[in-house]
């Protein structure tokens, strides 16, 4: 048996390298990842800045020639605001209560057990394919015709399995002790999950529905299957065909003239600005909660 | 109103499993009964089935009788949602509402039960928090979050929760296990002061404590892993802690296992 | 003292079923999703004079509807792969860079930045790849062409900015956030008991990396990265203004050639009569097949490690 000697050796020169070229390559990555967002931003911001006016924001395509320059993106700004809204009305009460549901009565029974499944599932559905179903159960089977309203079901599929998944996160979060104090005081379970459980998931559930909310508030493909498009304002999204902001940045952006590319340029920096905005205000809203937990 | 419970034969399940079996007993009104015995011999899920707490667990059920005063607490017409009124709880950690004011907290049992005017729920958290002996630290501050407080003022702030709603029987599963000596000491005079008006029965696993604060005390044991908890021996404190009948309890009495 | 009224509350009814009765509209929404496709493809798959599963061509919306499949599932097949081959190594960099080489304080608002690129519209990546991307790819594609030719995937005789490279390109800008987060996620669940016995042995910062945290981290990266794949088949409005929309088969990515089930239907919905909205409604009911496969698949993996997970706790 030889004894090694107490001093501290170096770590062997190519053993040190591969470390390095790792530390390289992973910073690497991070730019590599980076330069994308930082050109699309950047392009967007130049670009749009031209026609990012007042005329934009407040006037429709109405009577706007093939290769006229001004007209805006009002009607599609109005309806993606409804659109969305319409999606936000119909998905958040169901996402709500299903989540609570799965957490609070669900329990390991076969019916939680499918409908967790099928969450995953709807989670999945390409956007299009939410879109081809609107189309094919709405507009093609009840004949409905296309309108914003079925932009916002096509939507609220999409958004309703993000909203699902968050709100029952943040359910499971709410420590058992508070659910069993609740019930040892003679509340019903009922008003146990209203009254107690809910409010203490409050912001948790605000910040992923405002998160859900940006997501399909930049959607196209669903629109395009079921608003159908318009140049002109169309303020009733339950009648008739409506544009939304990501539709008219498509519209435009395959229209072969400058004047076009210029308006879907800019329709696209106002469609990242609401989106920057829903996201900034939902970790807004999640990084003033979290402080509140120590104090 | 402090109220008689007299259990006869209970047994109770998680799932297929059954965790107590054979329990018959009276606990007095007006007095503190403390259960002891080693870990896992079913003390408080016994604790949990006299407010019907046990069966919020899913799979868990009950077998058996509770008498409360001369209403059967499992009952065909009962409502396990309204036992718990008429017999409170409080738990091992302090679990003061995080969304709530102190002020929100004591007032929570009445509100959610139901419509009470402002005047009439000013006038139940005083009392209640008088009662917990908590009044004086926090009268000033009744709008700051409960969750401020130290580990020790919650628990009285529970305490003054579970008692806001008037119950007949105080249940509490091991209320200073979390806290330090001092706040221990103090939630213990409370006790000692809350028996006149209630029934208490009491979970500790501190001995000392089960002297100092019961006036009878059971002991519970199982016979190994995997069998059910059972009621060894019931009987006033002092003669649980000078001369019980069994040995088994003597064994656990003087540290020979547990 | 009032007396114990032990009646039940009227509430806990109404609110049991409304919230059992959301769960089982979602199951309803899903089970309709899939009868409504269905119905709505079955005349136009009766119309059809060719094999829809075989058949490259495209038009159902000719007197004699021709339409299939198999250019346009090979084009999203393809498409998505070659993301996913970029990305993959782009995002387990970032992903490790933010767990365990950023600087802790910087690391929260690094993950951020990446989440950004999830918050980017596909439109407006769309345009960008339009406008900017395709010309200049140029380059980088003629010297590709030039000196890798020999490579079957780099062949051609000449090189297009509208390809299915460019597509893929964007693709994998499109699903890295979404692989880099879960990566990251699982990256971080890394036991650090085992992190520190491999330093404790002397081991590198890579080489703990190496020995406790991708071990771990594998089945999770797995699952991210097949979330990523069905992500990218699905995704429509992007690769609907890059790909040139032809209707070959070909490996030349480089080529003037491209196109999705997704991308198809963006395209030729505007000027589909009734049996071309079917045909377009039965392709993707293809890709919903498609994207579902996949997506069970990285469930799976996921599901596996859980139970892994608990059994070793």
């Amino acid at each position: 048996m030889t004894m090694s000697p107490a001093v501290i050796t170096r770590v062997s020169f190519s053993r040190r390298l591969k470390d390095r070229v790792v530390l390289g390559l992973v910073w690497l990555a991070f730019a590599v990842a980076v330069v994308p967002l930082i050109s699309v931003l950047w392009l967007v911001i130049k670009n749009g800045i031209a026609r990012f006016d007042l005329e934009f924001l407040t006037h429709s395509m109405r009577n706007i020639g093939a290769r006229d320059a001004g007209g805006g993106a009002y009607h599609a700004i109005l309806g993606t605001l409804e659109q969305v809204g319409l999606a936000a009305l119909i998905s958040v009460p169901v996402g709500l209560l299903t989540a609570i549901y799965l957490v609070e009565y669900g329990q390991n029974r076969q019916l939680a057990r499918s409908i967790s499944f099928f969450v995953d599932v709807m989670t999945g559905i390409p956007s299009v394919v939410a879109g081809l179903f609107v189309l094919a159960f709405w507009v093609l089977v009840l004949g409905l015709g296309y309108s914003g309203f079925a932009g916002a079901l096509a939507l609220s599929i999409l958004m309703m399995p993000t909203v699902v998944r968050s709100a029952e996160e943040m359910l499971r979060l709410v420590p058992n002790d508070l659910r069993e104090a609740s019930y040892a005081l003679g509340v019903p379970k009922w008003k146990t999950i209203t009254k107690i459980v809910f409010p203490t998931a409050f912001t948790g559930i605000i910040t992923g529905v405002m998160l859900a909310i940006a997501r399909v508030a930049g959607e196209t493909a669903p629109l395009l299957l079921t608003v159908f498009s318009t140049d002109s304002i169309n303020e009733d999204p339950f009648n008739g065909p409506q544009m939304g902001l990501p539709l008219y940045v498509f519209d435009q952006a395959q229209r072969p003239n400058v004047t076009a590319v210029d308006r879907a340029w800019t329709g696209a920096l106002t469609l990242i600005l609401i989106v920057m905005l829903l996201n900034l205000v939902a970790r807004l809203i999640a990084w003033w909660r979290s402080p509140a937990k120590g104090r | 109103m402090a109220k008689q419970i007299e259990v006869s034969d209970l047994d109770a399940y998680y799932g297929s499993h059954k965790a107590i079996e054979g329990i018959t007993m009276t606990i007095e009104p007006r007095s503190v009964t403390a259960f002891i015995g080693p870990s896992g011999c079913g003390k408080s899920t016994f604790l949990r089935t006299l407010n019907r707490m046990h069966e919020v667990i899913p799979g868990a059920h009950v077998d058996g009788k509770i008498l409360l005063e001369d209403q059967d607490l499992y009952g065909p017409d009962i409502d396990p949602v309204s036992v718990r009124r008429t017999v409170g709880m409080v738990f091992q950690r302090p679990n003061p509402f995080p969304t709530m004011s102190i002020f929100d907290n004591v007032a929570a049992g009445l509100r959610l039960n139901g419509r009470i005017s402002k005047s009439e729920a000013e006038g139940i958290v005083e009392t209640s928090l008088k009662d917990a002996n908590l009044w004086n630290e926090v009268k000033d501050r009744l709008n700051k979050p409960g969750a401020g407080l130290s580990g020790g003022q919650q628990q009285r702030l529970c305490i003054a929760r579970a008692i806001a709603v008037s119950p007949a029987v105080l249940l509490m599963d091991e209320p200073c296990s979390a806290l330090d000596p001092i706040s221990t000491l103090a939630i213990e005079d409370l006790i000692a002061k809350l028996k006149n008006d209630y029934t208490i029965v009491i979970v500790t696993h501190n001995m000392q404590q089960a002297a100092r604060v019961s006036d009878r005390t059971a002991f519970f044991n199982l016979a190994g892993q995997g069998q059910p908890g059972k009621l060894v021996e019931m009987d006033e404190t002092s003669k649980i802690f000078t001369n019980p009948t069994q040995k088994a309890t003597e064994d656990y009495i003087t540290g020979r296992f547990g | 003292m009032r007396r114990p009224a032990f009646r039940r509350s009227r509430g806990e009814g109404p609110f049991r079923f409304a919230t059992t009765g959301a769960g089982v509209v979602v199951l309803a929404i899903m089970a309709a999703i899939a009868v409504f496709l269905i119905v709505k493809a079955i005349p136009a798959l009766q119309a059809n004079t060719s094999s829809f599963l075989a058949e490259k061509i495209w038009t159902p919306n000719a007197t004699e509807p021709k339409f299939g499949i198999a250019a346009l599932a090979f084009g999203t097949v393809i498409s998505s792969l070659l993301a996913l081959i970029m990305a993959l190594p782009v995002a387990i960099g970032v992903a490790l860079f933010i767990s365990h080489y950023a600087p802790r304080r910087l690391a929260g608002a690094l993950g951020y930045v990446i989440d950004l690129l999830a918050a980017v519209p596909s439109v407006v990546y769309g345009l960008w790849g339009v406008i900017f991307l395709i010309p200049f790819v140029q380059g980088p594609y003629t010297f590709l062409n030039d000196y890798f030719g020999w490579i079957p995937l780099f062949a051609g005789d000449a090189v297009y900015g509208k390809s299915i490279m460019t597509g893929s390109i964007v693709l994998a800008i499109m699903i890295l956030p979404i692989i880099a987060a879960i990566s990251r996620e699982v990256f971080l669940q890394a036991p650090r008991a085992l992190e520190e016995a491999s330093l404790a042995l002397g081991a590198t910062r890579w080489e703990m990396i190496r020995m406790s945290v991708l071990p771990f981290g594998r089945p999770g990266v797995i699952s991210a990265a097949m979330l990523g794949l069905g992500r990218a088949m699905g995704e429509t409005i992007a690769v609907a203004l890059i790909f040139p929309a032809t209707f070959d088969i070909t490996f030349k990515v480089l080529s003037n050639n491209g196109n999705s089930i997704a991308a198809n239907i963006a395209n030729g919905f505007g000027e589909a009569t009734p049996i071309g909205q079917g045909a377009l409604i039965a392709s993707g009911l293809v890709l919903f097949v498609i994207t579902l496969v996949v997506n069970t698949a990285a469930r799976l993996i996921i599901a596996r490690r859980k139970e892994y997970s608990r059994a070793a706790a």
